[in-house]
């Protein structure tokens, strides 16, 4: 019997030989993470109630990186009552201002391939690039898996989309991602898993890859998909934990639909207020005044983008009309960007370098928006108010594209400075 | 369980996390969060609320994070049940997780104000203004007892219990 890349993941955490799309099953997931906004600050008293025990402590990573560093006293005590929780139930890990969960689950080896992850967060689906079926929970069904060590879920219909060829100058992973989330649109994978394949992916490095399965939510998919090859065995052993099953579609596994991109006529691509499926070349907005611009998030804030970043900038200036942020998604991220002169090129230049963390993008510290700025952003959301302000506007472009856009305090075309 | 009663209040596609509960006021209690819910796009919510409590809207509600406060600020501001084209996955978990009844259903025949009773189980729904009767896609036969039981916290102290 023939099955997905995402069917053989459910069938293994289910304890079955095959499951097939549409099937309800009971998992047990390898890796729980819950951070500190949806995560003890909303269950801890049931949990409590409900006896207080972790079924499988050392599954569990904690993580505080919404509110981190806090920006008000409310966000302090949201940490410390993580911290508390995380402490008080000996959980498997707890992170505190280390950078954002998803990098830092990919970062800690808390991913192995073949794996089931649930997260507090709707990014959780960014586990894909390493063969893991990544999907996120709500604070309530997070409360349920750490007391039962179980979760139902329906084994979702797949996609596949398949990226040929290869980028031309100033286009990157995230202009793919947006291409693609213009073309399926914003709920048009919903209960789906999206699988990313092709020769494109094939070649492209595991934080480039990360960004297609980060932003598979945005087309409302449960998790997105990337077929787990050497890439992510060798940055497995680089970490010392190489021990997942690297399960791979059969040849003629059911996909719902097969989609074709061919990466050697993408050109910058961004997307508008307010959708991310609200997708264009970036051309169509050149010359749009901007108030700030970001580069960062679990999205856009990893060593490639700010190389990328750092080739457009270096030895130019941000327009003194505009403030542009540097927020890397990880420690480790900040480390090598700064071992590697990243950094250094991106201060020099006039930017801003913020600790690892979720930071403005979902509106919570380091750089929120004011009423009427516009900002563009190589993070994942431009919803109205994701930013801060209900009546700011959310650009979403590559790194490259924001760099760019930073030397002109408008939007701009990066091939201008390539 | 009985069928809800209310007045349709309708809404469009698309509605994400981000506008039915802003990150920014995530650091408040769900009360006062509820004071925000629905804010981007409608600075009027909390007052309709008081006369309109069955949310009818379109295609991909509650699409973007698994915010669970989505759904309780919606609940908190006395919303009975949800009607939608279509849910975002997460959304639709969290509703029901929380013990907020959902629907699926072509809602374009249902005006603001409408007469709704909507049957959670059978996914039934009678719009008593017009006189009309849509069927739609209730609750699924394995969460049903989540529902039954009013959230999934009480279904598991319930199933501590036994």
């Amino acid at each position: 019997m023939q099955m997905t890349l995402a069917e053989k993941i459910l069938a293994r955490a289910s304890g079955k030989s095959f499951v097939k799309a549409g099937d309800i099953v009971f998992c047990k997931p390898d890796t729980a993470m819950i951070h500190d906004l949806l995560g003890p600050v909303i269950f801890a008293d049931d949990f409590k109630e409900l006896g207080g025990k972790i079924k499988h402590p050392e599954r569990v990573v904690v993580i505080a990186d919404h509110s981190a560093p806090p920006a008000t006293v409310e966000q302090a005590n949201m940490v410390k009552k993580t911290r508390e929780w995380a402490w008080g139930n000996n959980v498997g890990e707890f992170y505190q201002f280390k950078g954002a969960c998803h990098q830092l689950l990919v970062d800690g080896g808390h991913i192995s391939p073949g794996n089931l992850v649930v997260g507090t967060d709707s990014h959780t689906c960014t586990a894909g690039a390493l063969g893991a079926f990544g999907t996120d929970v709500g604070s309530t069904e997070m409360l349920g898996v750490l007391l039962t060590g179980e979760i139902w879920l329906r084994v979702p219909e797949s996609i596949l989309v398949n990226w040929v060829g290869e980028f031309s100058l100033g286009v990157m992973a995230k202009d793919a991602a947006l291409k693609t989330i213009g073309k399926v649109g914003h709920g048009g994978a919903t209960y789906m898993a999206v699988e990313f394949g092709g020769s494109l992916i094939r070649n492209l490095p595991l934080d480039e890859r990360l960004v297609f399965t980060n932003m598979a939510v945005e087309m409302g998919a449960k998790t997105g998909l990337i077929k787990p090859d050497e890439k992510v065995g060798d940055f497995l052993d680089s970490i010392g934990k190489n021990d997942g099953e690297y399960f791979i579609s059969d040849d003629n596994a059911a996909y719902r639909e097969v989609l074709e991109f061919d990466a050697t006529k993408l050109t910058p691509t961004l997307a508008a207020p307010h959708e991310v499926d609200n997708v264009y070349p970036v051309t169509d907005y050149e010359g749009q005044v901007l108030d700030q611009c970001y580069i960062g998030s679990c999205t856009g804030g990893r060593l490639t983008d700010f190389a990328s970043a750092a080739k457009i900038l270096k030895g130019r200036k941000v327009s003194k009309k505009v403030r542009c942020l540097i927020v890397p998604a990880s420690e480790k991220v900040w480390r090598e960007a700064s071992k590697l002169g990243y950094l250094d090129i991106l201060a020099e230049a006039g930017c801003v370098i913020s600790a690892p963390a979720c930071g403005a993008c979902g509106g919570f510290t380091n750089g929120v928006l004011g009423d009427g700025e516009r900002c563009i952003s190589s993070s994942n959301r431009n919803f109205i108010g994701r930013m801060g302000s209900k009546k700011a506007e959310v650009f979403l472009a590559s790194p490259m594209t924001v760099a760019a856009s930073a030397i002109a305090g408008m939007i701009t075309d990066p091939r201008n400075f390539l | 369980m009985k069928p809800i009663s209310g007045k349709a209040l309708k809404y469009g596609d698309n509605i994400n996390t981000d506008i039915i509960s802003p990150g920014a006021y995530m650091q408040l209690s769900i009360e006062k969060q509820a004071e925000h819910a629905m804010e981007g796009i409608d600075d009027d919510f909390t007052t309709k609320v008081k006369f309109l409590d069955i949310m009818v809207v379109g295609e991909n509600f509650g699409s973007g994070s698994s915010r669970e406060t989505a759904p309780l600020v919606l609940k908190a501001n006395n919303i009975k049940a949800i009607v939608a084209k279509s849910f975002a996955r997460i959304f639709y978990r969290n509703a029901i997780n929380i013990g907020l009844p959902v629907v699926e259903l072509d809602t374009s025949s249902i005006d603001e104000g409408d007469e709704l009773v909507v049957d959670v189980l059978t996914g039934k729904v009678e719009n008593l203004t017009k006189g009309e009767e849509y069927q739609g896609v209730g609750i699924p036969s394995h969460v049903l007892k989540i529902i039954e039981d009013g959230s999934l916290k009480a279904y598991l102290k319930n199933k501590a219990r036994q």
